[in-house]
């Protein structure tokens, strides 16, 4: 038999141990206090709050939490007690909100010790205010009997306990709410909600659009909702309360140390102030991730600490992939912003140079000189305020980068990572591959990993030709064609690593064996399931089976009959390596390549050319669309690689591996080990 | 607390605990013309557009609008065209958030205006206004209403400069007309 009960109403209570359940929305302080007949609060020791729980008939939780306990016996209050009033109140100074209005209506309920429930409150209409009388028993000619309040104050508790009368009103909310601070302290932290800012956003500085948009009264906002004195004892009579006199008789007599067997210790409220869940609770496979690792709060004035994976996706891959393309866009557009600056500087520098020559006043006297001066001034000036902030910029992009780098995974690690020395081959398909790294000449220090996704939309082009701008350093040729094929065999070995065993092949055309010695890890671990062809038959006949692979897959798909390709069909992605492209190609072999270059990615079948653009001249415009379709990639840095966003030119240095490291065969044995353990 | 300003009044973008304001977003909002007749796909659409235009020394450097959602530098972003206004629930239909620490140094004015590009005068649009919030507590600076605004299809709204080491904002208000930002150089000009 639950009375719920609206504001003013009341109900008798049939007996003298109760509990008062409080819920609401967020973390939140409950606490309760004893006043008499006038309804004088007469000291702080009429006051159960969380740092100083228990009173004689009464106990309160010790810390704000989202659902409370209070338990109540009113034959254990003092004969002066005549009034119980349960107050709760919003922590202040914390994270959580900071009115009423902007959590759910906070729920209170008066049950008997075995949970039967006697009367029932929920405080609606709350707005402002941050601290509320939510229920009051009282007692009336010997009866004991449950009133609904709701009072709220929008002063908080120390406005509401000076409602009371309480003399000491602002130092007890002002302790009540350190001891508070303290719980939540001493609690387990709660985890980081999930809302808007700091995931999304990569900026600190970043605004929350969420709970405060609809412009939240500051607490105590004088004079938004006065409270009501609508019951006796308001503070008209209660004035006279002199500090420190009127101690109750036996106002503290137990303290901390009175056993009550019903306290019910709470645990800090953690979950319950999240948002609601709307996953269904059987199905387990949309698993929230786990909380990404978050920025610790920045110092005033400060840049926040970066951390690894600070950035949004369901795994820790997703996050520093997305974190890795963050910190490109912040680098090229904190570089944009430089470029701008200084090239307006020079501009107006110009433009007022020619003023001062074209002003026949300037050429006598030291005018002209002095303008000329101020030019250049102002020129420097902004140059080196532009310098600074590129400077700021960089700091934390290369704090950010000595973080991330070391915490990537091996498919987007550099090759001289540890990572790699404990490699196993995985289980599963990265979502990227690193193909080097990428630097602006303002930030050559600095050097962001170039992730493509996987499976590669695109072929690539290492481009062994002179065409780059490289510096010159070498001269050779046939260099390098070598350092090429060593650029395309550790893309390749890298590929190989980080797709699970047996779900990468891996095909090489090699027409005159030049690239021998550059294959060599590939043959030797035996990664490869045949020796690279040689040749034009060699040619032809790798290029007619990858030929035909696509054009069973493509029809099998187009058909919607992938169960009718023949069992001998490999379903790993390909890859054909082809080195000093277009030798050995007849014009036959030269259509099939760019089939495969526009139909194969579709279907896992990937090109990766290494050549000299110069060599296939003869062919004229004619392959001009297969070297366009393919990602151009250089062994030496060369600046040919635009960015998404501003289009600097950015220098592509490719990730190759250290001299004299065994990382490679390393990886490739445990490759092949674990390919021929997947083959049997 | 807002300001309802008033043309070429000034505020500074100073908090009132004395730091200056980190981010700023304009915020525009309108409500979509009202269905007439009986075929419904030819009721007009009003589009109206915001854009940002970042001055260094009276020159146009960079421009942030519909066609340039993100100025080069990152700190000034448009959250994306929308073509037909809301719903006149009073909430951003279009917003531009200026990230003002993050501002290249030599730009020193930015001047946000709003055009409408499907060509109705402000006296057609229902319930449009133009608003400029503090991003880092939500408050709004100031509000201009567009409705009822005369034969306009355009109006330049405001100006945040650099004063000192913080910025300032000067209400402009003033009305032109023009289709983009493009038409309205010669209206902004004057107030640079």
């Amino acid at each position: 038999m639950t009375a719920e009960l609206v504001r003013g109403q009341n109900h008798p209570l049939p007996q003298a141990r109760l509990e008062i359940r409080v819920s609401a929305g967020k973390p939140i302080v409950a606490g309760a206090t004893l006043s008499d007949e006038q309804g004088t609060v007469h000291g702080v020791e009429w006051v159960a709050h969380p740092g100083s729980p228990t009173l004689p008939g009464l106990e309160v939780s010790k810390q704000a939490a989202a659902d409370h306990r209070l338990a109540c016996d009113l034959d254990a209050l003092p004969e002066s007690v005549h009034r119980v009033s349960v107050l709760l109140a919003l922590p202040s100074g914390g994270p959580g909100p900071l009115r009423f209005g902007s959590v759910a209506a906070p729920f209170v309920a008066v049950t008997g010790l075995d949970g039967s429930e006697v009367a029932s409150y929920t405080i609606t209409g709350l707005d402002a205010e941050s601290a509320v009388v939510a229920l009051e028993l009282y007692r009336r000619q010997g009866v004991w009997k449950v009133r609904a309040v709701g009072q709220g104050y929008a002063g908080g508790l120390a406005e509401l306990l000076a409602d009371q009368g309480l003399p000491q009103a602002h130092q007890l909310a002002g302790s009540i709410n350190e001891a508070v601070a303290q719980g939540l302290a001493r609690s387990v932290a709660a985890p980081p909600p999930r809302t808007s800012e700091g995931d999304r956003s990569r900026h600190a500085a970043t605004p929350a659009l969420g709970q405060n948009q609809g412009g939240a009264t500051p607490q105590g906002a004088p004079g938004h909702v006065s409270p009501q004195h609508g019951h006796p004892g308001g503070p008209g009579h209660t004035a006279p309360g002199t500090p420190g006199h009127a101690t109750p008789q036996g106002g503290h007599p137990g303290g901390p140390g009175q056993p009550d067997p019903s306290a019910v210790t709470q645990p800090a409220g953690a979950g319950a102030g999240g948002p609601v869940n709307y996953s269904h609770p059987g199905r387990q496979a949309a698993a929230p991730p786990p909380p990404p690792p978050t920025a610790p709060p920045a110092q005033p004035g400060q840049p926040a600490q970066p951390v690894a994976g600070d950035a949004t996706g369901w795994s820790m891959e997703e996050r520093l992939y997305n974190q890795v393309w963050g910190m490109f866009e912040d680098l090229a557009r904190a570089t944009a912003a430089y470029r701008s600056a200084v090239d307006f500087a020079e501009s107006r520098m110009e433009q007022e140079l020619d003023k001062v020559l074209s002003d026949p006043r300037s050429r006598i006297g030291g005018q002209g000189d002095a303008a000329r001066e101020a030019a250049r001034a102002k020129h420097s000036q902004l140059v080196d305020r532009a310098r600074e902030a590129l400077d700021r910029d960089l700091a934390q992009l290369t704090a950010e980068a000595e973080v991330v780098e070391p915490a990537l995974p091996p498919a987007f690690a550099r090759w001289d990572n540890p990572v790699w020395h404990g490699y196993r081959v995985p289980m599963e398909i990265p979502m990227a591959l690193r193909l080097g790294d990428l630097h602006l000449p303002e930030s050559a220090g600095l050097s962001i990993p170039m992730l493509v996704r996987l499976p590669l939309e695109r072929g690539l082009w290492i481009d062994s030709g002179r065409s780059g701008s490289f510096d010159g350093s070498i001269a050779d040729s046939d260099d390098l064609r070598r350092l090429g094929m060593d650029t395309a065999v550790a893309i390749a070995a890298r590929l190989l690593a980080v797709y699970p065993a047996g779900e990468y092949t891996l095909h090489v055309i090699d027409p005159a064996g030049s690239g021998a010695s550059s294959l060599a890890p590939l043959v030797q671990t035996g990664v490869l399931n045949g020796p690279p062809a040689t040749g034009a038959a060699g040619v032809t006949d790798v290029l007619a089976r990858l030929t035909q692979r696509v054009d069973l897959v493509q029809m099998a798909i187009r058909g919607g009959a992938a169960d009718s390709l023949p069992s001998d069909l490999d379903p790993a992605e390909q890859l054909l390596i082809v080195n000093d492209f277009p030798h050995g190609f007849d014009d036959r072999a030269v259509t099939q390549l760019r089939y495969l270059a526009d139909e194969g990615p579709a279907v896992g079948v990937h090109l990766m050319l290494v050549a000299d653009r110069e060599d296939a001249t003869a062919y004229g415009p004619l392959l001009d669309p297969l070297w366009r379709s393919l990602l151009r990639l250089t062994p030496t840095p060369d600046d040919h690689l635009a960015d998404p966003w501003v289009g600097h030119a950015w220098t592509y240095d490719p990730s190759r591996v250290p001299p004299g490291s065994q990382v490679l065969q390393h990886v490739l044995t445990q490759v092949a080990a674990a390919r021929r353990s997947w083959n049997r | 607390m807002t300001v309802n300003m008033t043309k070429g009044q000034a505020i500074s973008l100073q908090k009132n605990d004395g730091g200056t304001l980190t981010a700023v977003r304009m915020g525009l909002g309108w409500q979509a013309a009202p269905r007439r007749g009986l075929f419904g796909s030819r009721t007009r659409e009003i589009d109206l557009d915001a854009s940002a235009v970042l001055f260094a020394d009276k020159q146009p450097v960079d421009v942030v609008f519909f066609r340039h959602l993100v100025s080069d530098d990152g700190s000034v972003r448009h959250t994306g065209d929308n073509l037909v206004g809301g719903v006149g629930q009073g909430g951003d239909d279009e917003a531009i958030l200026v990230d003002l620490a993050r501002i290249p140094v030599h730009i020193d004015q930015i001047v946000f205006t709003v055009n409408s590009f499907t060509g109705q005068t402000f006296q057609e649009v229902q319930d449009a206004f133009c608003r400029l919030v503090d991003e880092t507590n939500g408050q709004e600076l100031a509000r201009y209403t567009l409705a009822g605004g005369g034969q306009y299809t355009a109006q330049i709204m405001a100006k945040v400069h650099r004063a000192g080491a913080g910025w300032q904002m000067t209400a402009l208000g003033t009305p032109a007309n023009g289709r983009t930002f493009q038409d309205l150089m010669p209206a902004i000009l004057p107030h640079l």
